[in-house]
C-alpha cells in the first residue's frame, strides 16, 4: 500500500480532509439526532453510523455539479456531500416549515432536494430503483454526459423493484450507478436469512452489467469503484452495481433494540470504523496534522450546535399547510 | 374534419405531442416496432425513433417507475399499461411515488407522467383482460383520473393528461377503441382535465356515468325520447377528483339521477357521486339515487351468456332509465 | 437563572410510558446538555436519556424502578441558560372561520321524511314553526307533535316552544290574590307531577273495589303485637299482612306483575312491591323486592326499613327501583275508598283502605266485623276485568283465611 494512496486515486490532500470532514460531520448529526430523541425533542431517528465511509467515498466519485442521486434513508454523507447542510438536516429532524426535503411533512431519513438534484425518496424500499434509471433514459435521450446514482440497503435487493429497475438500466445501458450499502442487516435479519447468493455484486451478472464489492469502511476504494463506474457510464458502457460491504454501528432506528445481534459483534465491527481508520491514515500519511483535526472537530461541533440550536427554534409549518401542493398550485 | 375512431384519437393526440414537445416519449410492452397490441402507437417508432417510442421489458412497475424518474428530470413519460388489469404491479410506483411526490417533497418534485391503459369488458376478455381498475386509484389526492368515451373527447383530455405537471392515469375502453368514430378536428385542441360534460340536455331524468356507459346511455336515451321520457347525460370524463359542481347541477335539473359503471357497484366512483348527491341535494331529489353497475363478483367471466350478464348494455339501461322515469 | 424540567421522553413510535433502569446522576450534579443523566427502558428501547440544558440537578422526581408515562417529569435542573420560547407555543392556531352567511329560509324545505310524517299524521305543515337551521321543520319537530297528540294534549303545533309540557300542560291561569301563597314546582314535587300525568295521560285507567272480613286477622294481630314488639323490635302492621297476601295472590296472577313496555308487555318473574311512603310534602315508592319470599315479618321489617330510610334521605337507587305493583296504604289517613294513580309502567296499583267496624249479617244474624275496601287501578291496555276480578277475590280469600293458624314468621 503506497502511503497516498489517494494521490493515485487524482485527489488532492484537500479533497481527502474535506470527504473527511463530511464523514465526521454526518456522523456528529447523526449522535446528535439521537441524543435529542432520548430527550424526547425529535421522535424519530434513522442512522447511518457505520455507513459514512461508503457514503462519503462514493459521492465525492461522482458530478457534484450535474449528477442525479436517489440516496435511501441512511445517507446522511451522500446528501451532505452533495449540497445539504447541517442545518437543512436538523430542520428535517424537527419536522420544521424551512425544511428542504418536505417541509416537515416527512420522517427524517426521507431525502429530497431539487436544486442538489436529490430525487425525492419514500418508506417502501427500492422504489427509488426505477426513477434512478429514468433519469438515466433521460440522460441517454437527452445525451447528456451525467449519470445518476442509487443506494439502498442489502435487504431491499430482494424487492421486485430492485429486479425490475437494473433490468431495465441492464437491457438499455443506462448511465445508472446503483450502490448496495451492505450493513449485513435488514432491521433484525441478516443477510443470510435475507439474499441467497453469497454475495450482491454478482446479481450484476443477470442485469448484463458490471458489479463488483468493494470494502465500505475505506472511503478511497468506495471512491475508486464509482469513479470507475460513472466512467463507464458517460462513455456509454452501461450501468454497474456496486456493493460496498460496511456494518451497522447503531441500531435500525430509535424505535429498535438491536438485541437480536450480540454486542460483541458490534463491538468488533467498531474497530474498523472509518471515522477512525480514515483519519489515522489521514495523520500517518501527513495530509492533516492533530492540530487541524483538532480545529476541524469543533468547527463542527459548532456547526452541529449552531444547527442543532436554529432547527429547534424555527417555526413548524401552518396547520393549513397540510393542504398545500397536492397537485400544481 | 376528418372521421376518427377513439384509438386513432389516440394516436393523433400522441403524435401532435410529440411534434410539439420533445421532452414527450412513449415507454411500454410492445408499444415500439409492432406499434402496440391495440395499434395505438402505430406508426409513431417509425416516425420518432427507439428511444422516443421504447419497448420496456416486462414489468410493469418499472415502466411506471422508470418513467416516474424521468418524469422528476423533467421528460414528459406516456408510459403504457398493456391492459389496465396489469397495472397491479405498478401500483406501489403509483400511489407511494407518483401521487405523492409534489406533496412530500413540499413542491420541490413533480412528476408530469401519463399512464395510458385499455380497460372495460365486453371484448370477450374475460377476468384479466375487462376489468374497471379506476376504483382502485380514485381515493388517492395526487393523482388525476381520465376515462374518456369519445373519439373528440380522446383527443382533447389525452394532450391535457401529456400537458399536465401532474400524474395522470387515462383509462381508455378497450371496445370503444374500433366502435366508436365521429369527426374529430385536426388542429391541436385541448379538453380540460376535472371538468365534467352534458352529452345530453334533458328533463326528466338525470344519467351520469363514463367512459363506454355513456354511449349505451345515449342511445337509450334516443329510444326513451319516444317514448316521451327527456334524459339528461352527463359524462364525468374525470372521475377523479370529480366535477362537484357539474354533478350537483346534473341531480338539480331533474331531482332523479341513476348512476351507471360497468365496474363492480360497491365502492365504484358511483358511490362517491352518489356522496356529493347526498350532501347537497337533498331537497331537490325527487327520487332515491340509483345506480346501475356490475354485480359485485370479481370480474367479468369469459362464456358469452355470464359475460353478458355482467356488462352494460343499452338495454339495461333503458330499462333502469324508465323505472327512474315513472318513479 | 431558570428552572427547567427534564420530562420521559416517548422513546418509540407507539410508546406510552418507559421504566426508570438507573440515575447517571445525583441531586447536585452538574451536567452539560446532552450528558446523560438517566436511563430508562421502554417496550421497544433501552435508552440513555440525555440533559436538555447545562446546570445543576436539583430535584430527581422519578426513582429507580419507577415506571412512570411519556411527559411525566424525572428531575429538576437549574439552569444559566435565558429562557427561550418553546417554538410548539409559536403554532400558530388554526383561525377557526365560521361563515357568516346568511342562511336563507329553510322553513318550506321539507325533507322526505317530515313529509312523509306529516302526509301519515295529518298535520298541516304550514302551522308547523320549525327548529332547524333558517327555521326548517326537523323530523323531531314533527315527532314530537305526533307525541303530544298520543298524549293526548291539545294540539298547539307549535314544536319549537322549548320541551313542551307533554307532561305538564298549562293550566287556565288563575289570577294571584292577596293572601296567595305562590309555591314553585320543582324537584321532587315536579318529578311527582311528571309521573302523575304521565300516567293519567297515556295509561287508561279502570278500577274496582272488593270488601273483605279482616275480623280473624285483626283479633290474631292484637293478640301477638305486643309480643312481636317485644320480641323482634319492630312493629306488627297490618300493612305487612296486605303485603303478603298481595304479593301471593301475584304469584297466581302473574299477569298483575307486570310492566307495559311500548311493543311489548313484559310479565316479571320477581315480585317487587312498591310501597308508598310519604314525608312531608313529598311522595316515594320504595321497593319491597322479591316480596312472595318474605315472611309477614319480613315484610314489617323491610316496610319498617325504607320508611326508616326515607325519613333519614338514605335511599339508594336500588331501593327505589325494579317495583313491578304497587301496594298503597290509603287506609293510614281513614281514607275508606280511593282510585290510585297507577305507578307507570306497572299494570295495577292496589289500594288498601282503613279497616272499619261494620254490622254484617253471618247466619241471619248481625256481627260486628272488621271490613277493610280494596280498591285496584288497572291499566286497560294490559288487564281486563275478568283477570283483575279473579286476582281480587283471590286477595281476598288469602286476607279473610289470616287467623290464628297462620305464621307471621
Amino acid at each position: 500500500m503506497s502511503v497516498k494512496r489517494h494521490e493515485a486515486l487524482g485527489l488532492t490532500d484537500t479533497e481527502v480532509i474535506e470527504m473527511f470532514k463530511t464523514m465526521l460531520l454526518a456522523r456528529k448529526i447523526d449522535e446528535r439526532m439521537w441524543l435529542l430523541n432520548r430527550a424526547g425533542k425529535i421522535p424519530f431517528v434513522i442512522s447511518g453510523q457505520g455507513q459514512e465511509a461508503a457514503q462519503v467515498g462514493a459521492a465525492f466519485a461522482l458530478d457534484r455539479t450535474k449528477d442525479y442521486i436517489a440516496p435511501y434513508y441512511r445517507d446522511i454523507g451522500v446528501v451532505l456531500t452533495f449540497g445539504m447542510t447541517a442545518t437543512e438536516l436538523m430542520l428535517s429532524a424537527f419536522a420544521k416549515a424551512e425544511d428542504p426535503n418536505s417541509g416537515g411533512r416527512q420522517m427524517p431519513g426521507h431525502f429530497g432536494q431539487k436544486k442538489n438534484r436529490i430525487l425525492t425518496g419514500s418508506s417502501p424500499v427500492a422504489t427509488q430503483v426505477p426513477h434512478a434509471v429514468g433519469v438515466a433514459l433521460a440522460a441517454k435521450m437527452e445525451k447528456k454526459d451525467f449519470v445518476s446514482f442509487v443506494t439502498l440497503g442489502e435487504g431491499s435487493t430482494n424487492q421486485g423493484d430492485f429486479h425490475e429497475g437494473l433490468n431495465f438500466a441492464g437491457v438499455h445501458q443506462l448511465p445508472v450507478i446503483t450502490m448496495v450499502e451492505n450493513n449485513r442487516y435488514a432491521i433484525s435479519v441478516p443477510y443470510d436469512k435475507q439474499v441467497a447468493s453469497s454475495n450482491i455484486s454478482i446479481r450484476a451478472k443477470s442485469y448484463g452489467m458490471e458489479g463488483v464489492t468493494v470494502n465500505g469502511n475505506d472511503p478511497l476504494e468506495v471512491y475508486q469503484a464509482v469513479k470507475e463506474a460513472r466512467e463507464r457510464a458517460i462513455r456509454g458502457d452501461g450501468p454497474s452495481l456496486i456493493e460496498a460491504v460496511t456494518y451497522r454501528l447503531t441500531a435500525h432506528s430509535s424505535d429498535d433494540d438491536d438485541k437480536y445481534r450480540m454486542k460483541e459483534e458490534v463491538a468488533e465491527a467498531k474497530k474498523n470504523d472509518a471515522i477512525v481508520s480514515f483519519k489515522q491514515y489521514l495523520l500517518e500519511s501527513g495530509v492533516m496534522t492533530e492540530e487541524t483535526l483538532d480545529n476541524l472537530t469543533k468547527e463542527i461541533d459548532t456547526e452541529v450546535n449552531k444547527a442543532t440550536d436554529y432547527a429547534e427554534k424555527a417555526p413548524y409549518a401552518k396547520p393549513e399547510d397540510a393542504l398545500k401542493f397536492v397537485y400544481e398550485e | 374534419m376528418p372521421v376518427m375512431s377513439y384509438i386513432q384519437a389516440v394516436t393523433a393526440a400522441l403524435r401532435e405531442e410529440m411534434l410539439r414537445d420533445e421532452k414527450v416519449f412513449i415507454l411500454g410492452e410492445d408499444v415500439g416496432k409492432k406499434g402496440g397490441v391495440f395499434r395505438a402507437t402505430e406508426g409513431l417508432y417509425d416516425e420518432f425513433g427507439e428511444y422516443r417510442v421504447l419497448d420496456t421489458p416486462l414489468s410493469e412497475s418499472a415502466i411506471a417507475g422508470v418513467g416516474i424518474g424521468a418524469a422528476m428530470y423533467g421528460m414528459r413519460p406516456v408510459a403504457e399499461m398493456q391492459f389496465a388489469d396489469f397495472i397491479l404491479p405498478a401500483v406501489n410506483q403509483i400511489l407511494s411515488e407518483a401521487a405523492r411526490i409534489r406533496y412530500r417533497s413540499n413542491n420541490d418534485w413533480n412528476v408530469p407522467i401519463t399512464i395510458r391503459a385499455p380497460y372495460g369488458g365486453g371484448v370477450h376478455g374475460a377476468l384479466y383482460h375487462s376489468q374497471s381498475v379506476e376504483a382502485i386509484f380514485a381515493n388517492q389526492p395526487g393523482l388525476k383520473i381520465v376515462m374518456p368515451s369519445t373519439p373528440y373527447d380522446v383527443k382533447g383530455l389525452l394532450k391535457s393528461a401529456i400537458r399536465d405537471n401532474d400524474p395522470v392515469l387515462f383509462f381508455e375502453h378497450k371496445r370503444a377503441y374500433r366502435l366508436l368514430k365521429e369527426e374529430v378536428p385536426d388542429e391541436d385542441y385541448t379538453i380540460p382535465i376535472g371538468k365534467a360534460d352534458v352529452k345530453r340536455e334533458g328533463s326528466d331524468i338525470t344519467v351520469i356515468t363514463y367512459g363506454l356507459c355513456v354511449h349505451f346511455a345515449l342511445q337509450a336515451a334516443e329510444k326513451l325520447a319516444q317514448e316521451g321520457i327527456d334524459v339528461h347525460i352527463l359524462d364525468l370524463r374525470t372521475v377523479y377528483p370529480l366535477d362537484q359542481e357539474a354533478i350537483i347541477e346534473a341531480a338539480r335539473k331533474t331531482g332523479k339521477v341513476l348512476l351507471i359503471t360497468e365496474d363492480n357497484k360497491e365502492g365504484s366512483i358511483l358511490s362517491e357521486v352518489a356522496a356529493i348527491i347526498a350532501e347537497h341535494c337533498l331537497f331537490d331529489l325527487d327520487a332515491p339515487i340509483q345506480r346501475l353497475a356490475g354485480p359485485d363478483v370479481p370480474a367479468m367471466p369469459y362464456a358469452p351468456t355470464m359475460e353478458k350478464f355482467f356488462m352494460i348494455n343499452p338495454d339495461k339501461c333503458e330499462k333502469a332509465m324508465r323505472d327512474l322515469a315513472e318513479f | 437563572m431558570a428552572k427547567e424540567k427534564i420530562t420521559m421522553p416517548q422513546l418509540g413510535e407507539s410508546v406510552t410510558e418507559g421504566t426508570i433502569t438507573a440515575w447517571l446522576v445525583k441531586e447536585g450534579d452538574r451536567v452539560d446538555k446532552y450528558d446523560p443523566i438517566v436511563e430508562v427502558l421502554t417496550d421497544k428501547v433501552n435508552a440513555e436519556v440525555p440533559s436538555s440544558f447545562s446546570g445543576t440537578i436539583i430535584k430527581i422526581s422519578a426513582q429507580e424502578g419507577d415506571t412512570v408515562p411519556v411527559g411525566a417529569i424525572l428531575c429538576e435542573i437549574e439552569t444559566e441558560e435565558v429562557k427561550t420560547e418553546d417554538t410548539e407555543k409559536q403554532e400558530t392556531k388554526a383561525e377557526v372561520n365560521t361563515p357568516n352567511t346568511e342562511q336563507p329560509s329553510m322553513k318550506k324545505r321539507y325533507s322526505p321524511a317530515v313529509l312523509r310524517l306529516a302526509q301519515e299524521h295529518d298535520i298541516n305543515l304550514e302551522t308547523v314553526s320549525g327548529t332547524g337551521r333558517g327555521g326548517r321543520i326537523t323530523r323531531k319537530d314533527i315527532e314530537k307533535i305526533i307525541q303530544q297528540r298520543q298524549a293526548g294534549v291539545q294540539e298547539t303545533e307549535k314544536a319549537a316552544a322549548p320541551e313542551v309540557s307533554k307532561t305538564q300542560p298549562k293550566s287556565k291561569e288563575i289570577p294571584m290574590r292577596a293572601g296567595d301563597v305562590e309555591i314553585p314546582v320543582t324537584g321532587i314535587r315536579k318529578a311527582i307531577a311528571q309521573n302523575m300525568v304521565k300516567s293519567k295521560q297515556e295509561i287508561p285507567h279502570a278500577w274496582m273495589m272488593v270488601e273483605a272480613d279482616v275480623t280473624e286477622l285483626v283479633n290474631y294481630r292484637n293478640e301477638i303485637k305486643e309480643e312481636f314488639k317485644q320480641k323482634e323490635g319492630i312493629s306488627l302492621t297490618y300493612f305487612a299482612f296486605f303485603v303478603k297476601a298481595v304479593a301471593t295472590a301475584l304469584k297466581e296472577f302473574p299477569e298483575l306483575n307486570s310492566t307495559w313496555q311500548g311493543d311489548t308487555i313484559v310479565q316479571h318473574k320477581d315480585i317487587n312491591i312498591s310501597i308508598a311512603v310519604a314525608k312531608e310534602n313529598e311522595l316515594y315508592v320504595p321497593v319491597i323486592h322479591r316480596a312472595d319470599e318474605l315472611s309477614i315479618k319480613g315484610i314489617a321489617r323491610k316496610i319498617e326499613e325504607l320508611a326508616e330510610k326515607v325519613r333519614t334521605n338514605r335511599l339508594t337507587n336500588e331501593d327505589i327501583s325494579g317495583g313491578t305493583f304497587t301496594v298503597n296504604n290509603t287506609g293510614t289517613f281513614g281514607s275508606v275508598q280511593s282510585m290510585g294513580i297507577i305507578n307507570y309502567p306497572q299494570a295495577a296499583i292496589l289500594q288498601v283502605e282503613a279497616i272499619v267496624k261494620r254490622p254484617v249479617i253471618i247466619d241471619g244474624m248481625f256481627a260486628a266485623r272488621d271490613i277493610v275496601n280494596l280498591c285496584l287501578s288497572l291499566d286497560h291496555r294490559i288487564l281486563d276485568g275478568l283477570i283483575c276480578g279473579r286476582f281480587m277475590k283471590r286477595v281476598k280469600e288469602i286476607l279473610e283465611g289470616m287467623d290464628r293458624n297462620i305464621s307471621v314468621y
